[in-house]
């Protein structure tokens, strides 16, 4: 009876020290950020001796223009440079599944982006948009052309954080799309040949519906990582001009250091925290519900032999 | 099933050959697929019969050659250009359509009209057995129901030419003979060309209204399947066509007064005039004699009397295979289970000389 007991218990006292670390390293930070959202809470005070606020944070948040203006850049942001980039990496993994010589080398290269670290790839680009020196505007003005005001305009602006983001993270579609392209069943696209498919037609009929759940993960991926993108536009526009790249991490930071309003940056995060829970959830429901139909179809091929 | 106005062509290989790299799969051949028959390509892995298959599809690139529909070069043809269909031996069903859908694709890329395609996939599917499935999808079916999804999308095409890449290789034995019945009905109610490639000379033997044996990249020989059987050109097609196997025996050639005899390690038979005056030429004195196990009679009185150990007796229902030795070499005969005989025992059989093969020891070549 005793060693039952004990056998029953071993699981569990072998997860213990992984379940305590989550409990300190996730769970902690995570509930201590959720009770400073309802705190007025000034960095010098400790948080104690913070005033209880309720929910005022969360109010105050929806009303803030200058807190919608940054949901929406983040929206903004995120769902563009999503869009473009699984246009442009699912594009070039169609264009490059084949093979032909120094394929390989060309595909390590076009994910070398990926690897940099995001500060870097910030610097990086702010000294290509130089107004003088960058060059991109040196290109143009060789070439007659007048520059253009790459950081200093907020459309530009935009553009620019958006083309640097773009030029990171293509890679990361890229090669997720391709080995899913690559292990598509070959005879499914011969037999699309034989049938009379064009390439086009084999690509929207045949590889992009069979690419899909790989697809449809990837594109999550990336929009969870898009919300929470960061260091690259705070080096090259640090929000500005105006308003026009401050991102919601931005403003988070910036509510935080700038303008000691621990609370009211606590809350904000989970405004962001409740976008990508969603968003998580979606993923977990979509494969949830893909792995049901595999079940039940299986299940139905087993019953009818 | 034919419709008017549909072509089928004659098909011919012209010194057609395959490399990859430097490694030359194919060296250069020559075949006629004559219009409207079933040829069956077979022979072990590797002899060369699917990339035949496949470079007649355009699946694959020619090396070298040419290949004709009727006097048309089509090798620099797309597959969509070249009038047929295929079965493949995964089916390669497309996953995420249903059964209608993958029976229509290609219909619907040629953008025949809705009422059409409906009709066409309605009357395959009835033939067929698989109306009830048209809104599956084929993770839904059972694997003798894939196999025939893939038929019936081969069949709405009416193409004038069909492919078989070893469609029956994925299914177990049971089902493999149920749908080895049903082609071969379907053989003689479609007019078209159809080239089959399998390595199970049953399905061969049973399909083909000619057939062609390769091995190692080389076209061994092409006939029906009872010239194959009766009269193969060399040892490899005798060993590969007919079941149980052929045995080959070690032997010499030796005249005494006007008849011929072959002799080796444990018998010694004489061959009929024919086949004798036939040989008493032949540079060749070292052989292979190859004797079917169904050449061979139990009672002894008929035939050339050779006497072998049975070592075994495999017992299949009607007929019984007996696994005897003659000499050092082991001798499969073929007898009738209603007059079973003992195992351990050394008893003498009868030769039908008439079914002796006798081969060129170094060439295999039959003489």
């Amino acid at each position: 009876m005793q060693s039952a007991n004990v056998n029953r218990a071993t699981p569990y006292l072998f997860l213990a020290p992984a379940a305590l670390v989550m409990a300190v390293a996730l769970l902690y930070p995570i509930g201590y950020m959720i009770y400073a959202s309802f705190l007025d809470w000034n960095p010098s005070q400790r948080i104690g001796e913070a005033e209880f606020v309720g929910l005022r944070n969360y109010i105050n948040l929806l009303g803030d223009a200058a807190f919608r203006e940054s949901f929406y850049v983040t929206l903004k942001f995120a769902t563009v440079v999503v869009s473009l980039e699984m246009v442009l990496g699912v594009g070039l993994a169609l264009l490059l599944d084949r093979n032909i010589r120094g394929m390989s080398v060309l595909r390590t290269l076009f994910i070398l982006p990926m690897m940099i670290a995001p500060i870097v790839v910030g610097l990086m680009w702010r000294y290509m948009y130089h107004p003088s020196v960058g060059v991109f505007n040196r290109t143009l003005k060789s070439l007659g052309l007048d520059p253009i005001p790459w950081l200093s305009d907020g459309n530009w602006a935009f553009a620019s954080v958006v083309i640097a983001d773009i030029w990171q993270w293509t890679p990361f579609i890229f090669i997720l799309s391709l080995a899913a392209l690559q292990s598509l069943p070959q005879s499914a696209m011969e037999a699309a040949r034989i049938d009379g498919a064009t390439g086009w037609q084999q690509v929207i009929y045949i590889k992009l519906p069979l690419m899909m759940p790989v697809l449809i993960v990837t594109l999550l991926l990336r929009l969870i990582d898009a919300f929470k993108v960061l260091e690259v536009i705070l080096v090259l526009t640090n929000g500005g001009p105006g308003l026009s790249t401050e991102i919601l991490s931005l403003r988070i930071s910036r509510t935080a250091s700038e303008f000691r309003e621990l609370g009211e940056a606590a809350a904000m995060s989970n405004y962001l925290l409740i976008l990508l829970v969603i968003l998580t959830f979606a993923m977990f429901a979509y494969n949830k519900a893909t792995e049901a139909r595999t079940a039940r179809l299986r299940k139905a091929a087993e019953e009818d032999v | 099933m034919v419709q008017v106005g549909d072509h089928v062509p004659k098909i011919i290989f012209d010194q057609v050959s395959k490399s990859y790299g430097s490694v030359e799969v194919l060296p250069p051949f020559d075949l006629t697929f004559d219009d409207g028959e079933f040829t069956v390509l077979v022979g072990p892995s590797g002899c060369g019969k699917s990339t035949t298959l496949r470079m007649l599809a355009g699946l694959e690139t020619l090396t070298g050659g040419e290949i004709y529909f009727d006097d048309k070069p089509i090798s620099k043809l797309d597959p969509k250009e070249r009038d047929l269909a295929m079965v493949f031996q995964d089916y390669a069903l497309y996953p995420h359509m249903n059964i209608a859908k993958n029976m229509s694709f290609a219909l619907r890329l040629a953008r025949v009209s809705k009422s059409e395609i409906e009709e066409k996939v309605q009357r395959v599917a009835k033939m067929l057995n698989i109306a009830h499935l048209l809104d599956r999808k084929p993770a839904e079916l059972s694997g003798g129901q894939r196999q025939r999804v893939a038929m019936g999308r081969a069949l709405v095409r009416d193409a004038g030419t069909f492919l078989f890449d070893e469609p029956l290789s994925n299914l177990d034995a049971k089902l493999r003979g149920k749908m080895r019945a049903e082609l071969a009905e379907m053989r003689d109610t479609i007019d078209k060309n159809m080239v089959y490639v399998t390595h199970d000379q049953v399905e061969a033997m049973t399909l083909g209204d000619r057939i062609v044996v390769m091995s190692d990249g080389f076209i061994q020989q092409q006939g029906t399947p009872e010239e194959l059987f009766k009269r193969p050109v060399n040892k490899f097609v005798a060993g590969f066509i007919g079941s149980p196997t052929m045995n080959f025996l070690d032997g010499e050639l030796a005249q005494e007064g006007d008849a011929m005899w072959v002799r080796g390690d444990g018998y010694a038979l004489p061959l009929d005039a024919e086949m004798g005056a036939r040989l008493k030429s032949a540079a060749a004195k070292d052989v292979t004699l190859g004797l079917r196990p169904s050449s061979f009679t139990s009672e002894g009185t008929e035939g050339a009397p050779i006497e072998l150990r049975v070592i075994v007796s495999e017992y299949l229902g009607a007929q019984s295979v007996l696994v005897t030795r003659c000499g050092a070499a082991d001798v499969l005969v073929e007898t009738q289970s209603a007059a079973p005989i003992r195992s351990g025992i050394v008893q003498t059989f009868g030769v039908l000389t008439g079914e002796i093969m006798i081969f060129d020891k170094s060439t295999g070549l039959r003489l």
